[in-house]
């Protein structure tokens, strides 16, 4: 097959030096590779920081182009961390970030588990499961609001329905005590299947000989599930969360559209506090200290985590 | 000499003329809220087209969504709208940072006197400062909160005579606030038809401007006032007033007692929907659901009626809606769009305007004695029109608003705190706002 | 040895799991299903208290995601009488067709900003995800964490300084602007989940091929993109359904030019409230393009999800 002089000369060369002659050096191609993303993301990620980061100590305003700007050196900062307002909206996404963090992984697991009982059809019910999180969130939580409608929504129907309680005598998105669970049920109906997915990934990771070795030292079902499945999902596990924890700490979306941060500021999650400050009151300087808070908030936390994630993996 | 004279004032007119030239054929685009009466300035303005040749393209953007989207755009510099209908109180935001093109000279140039608009509108939808003779925009759209109510349900013979042994009194159009109070406790609960229904449909919206729209119907009339009339910007005692106090207890009474659940969050296509669907008898919204509420094939016709927001103890106002039409200064076709705007104050346009599902300004239009009985709510649009009051329109219009939406909803909704606090909140927002501003 | 294993679930746990896993799929199909229903509900059958299960249905809805309407005199629609079926459907409600709606432009909009910055992120992506699995890069794991750290920023937190930007560079409301945008945000994924894969291919097949004769270059193309196939479409499913999705920077960033489907589809109104049917419909339709993909390459997003960042 490989007659062409070119092979044959290749072949007589040594691979170092073939490489050398034939195309571009090692270091120049891994260079060459990474440049577009590192300059993609420092023109669009690390530049717009930094200029937030300036921006955050002075009093600029977007709108009011023609306005003077004042450095105001750390005042931004001290009134954001002495606003109580805003150690509310700090609380409000700690309940969300929380409880769909426990109801995904919890009920994720549980699906995957059951899924990898490799029941008849298990891969259609799978690929139904899915479909939520494919879903645009901002479509999604429009609708929400729809279902959620005590008269003319589904939602309170179908608890009617399994409880026996009156539909109207309830309202999800109105009430002060119903509306943070109302985001929590809609985030976890759309990404308990994201937490499904990897965790189902980790199962099938695990090599059968594992329970074959652990089946002929009689250990029961209970000890096999502890001391081999869940440890063995863990590290995948931690990532679903990783990556889910991010993404609800960043929320926006989803609950914009649910409940616009009502009843009062109940839902106010610090994202949607955030856009109000920059992008309806446009204070350009403040709300760049706020970004910059948040920042530093979840890059803290994921670093840490990330930490404590190889350390899993390593074991 | 002379020929080279000749033949640079050719070139000269040449130059001169291909502008104009291009003009005649601009592509306009205009800006405004997606409701039904701007489907009706899409008809109308294919008169526009015909006559001058221009091209019509439109942006409509949802209310919730109208004011930070058109925000942006301004405040991008962006040049995708020539003509805005712009909502009343952006135009101060509009002026000062120099969005909008000052239309004193084109009104002058044109003949075009604000004098024959209805003076609320004028004032409301145009002037910057307010009450000076600075015009940023024309009157396009007059609109104000009033009320829709169950007309059918309110004829029923035996619902009347309950009503009567209740509360001493026919049960007709309210009078007052208490009045319609007393009115939305009468049916909430009640089952008519087989079905449960409410009271009243108010606006509780959180994210915009929504419960803010509905508040100020009952904050005015009890004694609230933005500022000292004889001080500007000096907020303490009128804003939290004695009065002000009452009204905004008044709004979260009727919240709780007489509105559907989980109307926490409703704006006008939420109350609509109620309404339309049967759930209540009373509905609070703009008067530019009237025509639609009054086509409607279930509650439509005979079975509607409406009136103007009924007076308080201490005033008799209604919250101002409605917009008046701009030329965007980042416009490159501004001639075309200021020639739009000539076209639309037309009277004839304008009463063609109103026939076709907008609401003139025009007092030729308004004025006219066979308005009142053309429509079974001309009467009350034209009651309503009369005691408009506006919110701030100042530059920072956004910043107040927002405090407003936040401190309103916590208490009305949330039940947070005593209206007292929440009122004091809002003065100490207002102060810092105006502050930074440098206006106090 | 009869087939028979230990770590097969016996028939009864399969049942049990099965009735269980169709429950739960049952139960979260159902708002789909609402969102399916109500786009061929009328507009008074989408907002009947109670909510109706069983109704007429009707394309109204499809029909007023599509155009624009206003309401005319009886006289104006006696003289002109509906010439197709969904004239036909307008004209029984009082009203007739003014115009297209907005919904078609959005919907490409979607596409020409979803498939342009998948293209742009998958193939940066590639690259680099190479790059970092077989050289020596320094401070290769700092670069790498550095670019799982773009996606930690809240979009509101970056969008301030690119409303900013676009604003100077007049990126405002552009497709450019948008795709740029969204490839940046994609690219800490597709580095990250390619770079697993990439990982997996193990480096003998590329040796094999040095020796071959190929360049580096040659042994990336013919040799390891084939092996990464199933990963890159994996990938790319990712990044398109993020673009498709994204909200937060369309509804901050664009306006008239490049706004996508999803900020618009939340604001379809029509005669006065809400128009669910219409909402429902354009849901309905912009949903059912990811579907597709999700169905036709459902085995690949099992792998793909790992993330690459987990080795088995």
């Amino acid at each position: 097959m490989s007659g062409t002089t070119i092979d044959h000369v290749a072949r007589a060369t040594p691979p170092k030096v073939a490489r050398r002659i034939k195309g571009l050096s090692d270091r120049a191609i891994a260079w060459i590779f990474v440049a577009p993303t590192i300059f993609l993301l420092l023109a669009i990620n690390i530049f717009p920081l930094l200029w937030t980061i300036y921006l955050s100590f002075t009093n600029y305003r977007a709108n009011r182009p023609n306005a003077e700007v004042k450095w105001i050196g750390t005042r931004n900062y001290e009134r954001i961390l002495g606003d109580a307002d805003i150690w509310l909206t700090m609380q409000a996404t700690a309940h969300f970030l929380f409880w769909t963090l426990v109801l995904q992984v919890l009920i994720g697991f549980a699906l995957a588990w059951l899924i990898n009982q490799k029941f008849k059809g298990n891969d259609l019910w799978t690929t139904i499961i899915v479909l939520p999180m494919m879903l645009s969130p901002a479509v999604v939580g429009n609708f929400w609001t729809f279902l959620y409608q005590p008269q003319i929504g589904l939602f309170n129907y179908v608890v009617a329905f399994f409880t026996g309680a009156d539909p109207t005598s309830f309202t999800m998105i109105g009430d002060v005590s119903l509306a943070p669970w109302a985001i929590v049920i809609v985030d976890t109906w759309m990404w308990t299947p994201f937490v499904m997915l990897i965790c189902l990934a980790g199962l099938r990771s695990i090599p059968e000989s594992i329970y074959e070795a652990a089946e002929c030292d009689r250990a029961s079902k209970w000890r096999q599930f502890w001391t081999i499945t869940v440890p063995m999902v863990l590290p995948f596990l931690m990532l679903a969360v990783l990556f889910r924890g991010i993404e609800n700490f960043k929320m926006f979306d989803l609950v914009v559209q649910l409940t616009g941060g009502g009843p009062g500021n109940t839902t106010t999650l610090t994202s949607i506090d955030l856009k109000r400050e920059a992008f309806e009151k446009w204070r350009t300087g403040y709300s760049s200290a706020y970004a910059i808070i948040l920042f530093v908030t979840v890059f803290g936390l994921a670093s840490i985590y990330v930490k404590a994630l190889n350390k899993v993996k390593e074991r | 000499m002379k020929k080279a004279h000749i033949f640079a004032a050719a070139m000269l007119a040449a130059v001169a003329a291909q502008p104009a030239a291009q003009a005649r054929a601009d592509d306009l685009t205009l800006c405004w809220a997606a409701w039904d009466p701007a489907n009706a300035l899409v008809e109308l303005s294919k008169d526009f087209e015909a006559k001058t040749g221009h091209k019509m393209s439109f942006e409509f953007v949802p209310w919730p969504n109208f004011a930070d989207r058109m925000l942006n755009e301004l405040n991008s510099g962006g040049k995708l709208c020539d003509l805005m209908i712009g909502d009343s109180q952006w135009i101060g935001l509009g002026a000062e940072a120099g969005h909008y093109v000052k239309l004193n000279p084109f009104f002058e140039k044109e003949g075009i006197s604000m004098g024959d608009f209805i003076p609320a509108t004028v004032t409301g939808y145009a002037e910057w400062p307010k009450n000076t003779p600075n015009y940023w925009a024309l009157p396009a759209y007059a609109d104000v909160v009033g009320w829709t109510y169950r007309k059918d349900w309110f004829s029923e013979p035996e619902l009347q005579a309950e009503f009567k042994e209740k509360y001493g009194r026919d049960l007709g159009v309210p009078k007052t606030l208490e009045e319609l109070k007393d009115i939305a406790t009468f049916f909430q609960g009640r089952e008519i038809d087989g079905k449960t229904v409410y009271g009243a449909a108010i606006y509780t919206e959180r994210g915009s401007e929504g419960i803010t729209m509905g508040v100020t119907n009952a904050l005015y009339n009890y004694g609230f006032k933005y500022e000292n009339p004889d001080k500007p910007y000096d907020l303490q005692g009128y804003v939290n007033s004695k009065g002000a106090v009452a009204g905004l207890e008044f709004y979260k009474a009727l919240y709780d007692c007489c509105t559907p659940p989980g109307s926490s969050d409703w704006y006008m296509s939420e109350d609509i929907d109620a309404y339309k669907s049967g759930q209540v008898a009373l509905q609070m919204n703009f008067a530019f659901i009237w025509p639609g509420v009054n086509a409607d094939p279930n509650v439509g016709g005979d079975k509607s009626g409406y009136f103007a927001n009924p007076a308080g103890p201490d005033g008799h106002f209604a919250q101002l809606g409605g917009q008046g039409i701009s030329v965007v200064s980042y416009s490159e076709h501004q001639d075309a769009a200021l020639e739009y705007i000539k076209w639309f104050a037309q009277p004839d346009i304008q009463a063609k305007w109103t026939a076709a599902g907008g609401a003139s300004a025009m007092r030729s239009v308004v004025e006219a004695p066979d308005f009142p009985d053309k429509t079974p709510f001309n009467k009350a649009f034209l009651e309503s029109m009369a005691i408009v009051k506006d919110f701030w329109a100042e530059p920072s219009y956004a910043s107040l608003l927002l405090s407003m939406q936040d401190r309103v909803h916590k208490y009305v909704i949330a039940g947070e705190g005593t209206a007292q606090e929440a009122l004091d909140g809002l003065v100490a927002d207002w102060t810092e706002v105006f502050q930074d501003d440098g206006k106090m | 040895m009869s087939g028979y294993s230990v770590t097969e679930p016996s028939s009864t746990q399969k049942w049990v799991a099965g009735v269980l896993v169709i429950g739960y799929a049952l139960i979260t199909l159902m708002p789909l299903l609402w969102i399916l229903a109500t786009g061929f509900k009328s507009s008074a059958d989408s907002i009947a208290y109670p909510p109706k299960v069983t109704f007429q249905p009707t394309l109204e809805g499809y029909v007023n995601l599509f155009t624009t309407q206003t309401r005319q005199t009886p006289e104006y629609l006696d003289a002109h009488p509906p010439q197709t079926w969904y004239e036909e459907i307008v004209h029984d409600k009082g009203m007739v067709i003014a115009g297209p709606s907005r919904f078609g432009e959005r919907f490409m909009n979607s596409v020409i900003i979803g498939f342009g910055s998948t293209f742009l992120s998958v193939f940066l992506g590639t690259l680099a995800a190479y790059a970092f699995s077989r050289y020596r890069i320094p401070l290769k794991d700092d670069l790498l964490f550095f670019i799982l750290s773009t996606r930690m920023m809240p979009p509101i937190a970056v969008a301030i300084p690119i409303f900013l930007m676009f604003r100077n560079l007049g990126l405002s409301d552009t497709h450019t602007g948008m795709i740029l945008l969204y490839t940046a945000v994609n690219l800490s994924l597709s580095v990250w989940l390619l770079k697993g894969f990439i990982d997996e291919i193990p480096r003998e097949y590329e040796e094999a091929a040095l020796i071959d004769g190929y360049t580096r270059f040659q042994a990336f193309t013919k040799v390891v993109l084939p092996q990464a196939a199933t990963g890159i479409a994996a990938t790319a499913i990712f990044c398109l359904i993020f673009a498709w999705n994204e909200y937060a920077f369309a509804v901050l960033l664009t306006s008239g030019t490049a706004q996508t489907a999803p900020p618009f589809i939340p604001t379809i109104i029509g005669n006065g409230g809400q128009d669910w049917p219409a909402v429902a419909a354009g849901a309905t339709l912009f949903l059912l393009p990811v579907m597709v993909f999700t169905i036709l390459l459902r085995k690949h997003l099992l792998r793909g999800i790992t993330f690459g960042a987990v080795r088995k």
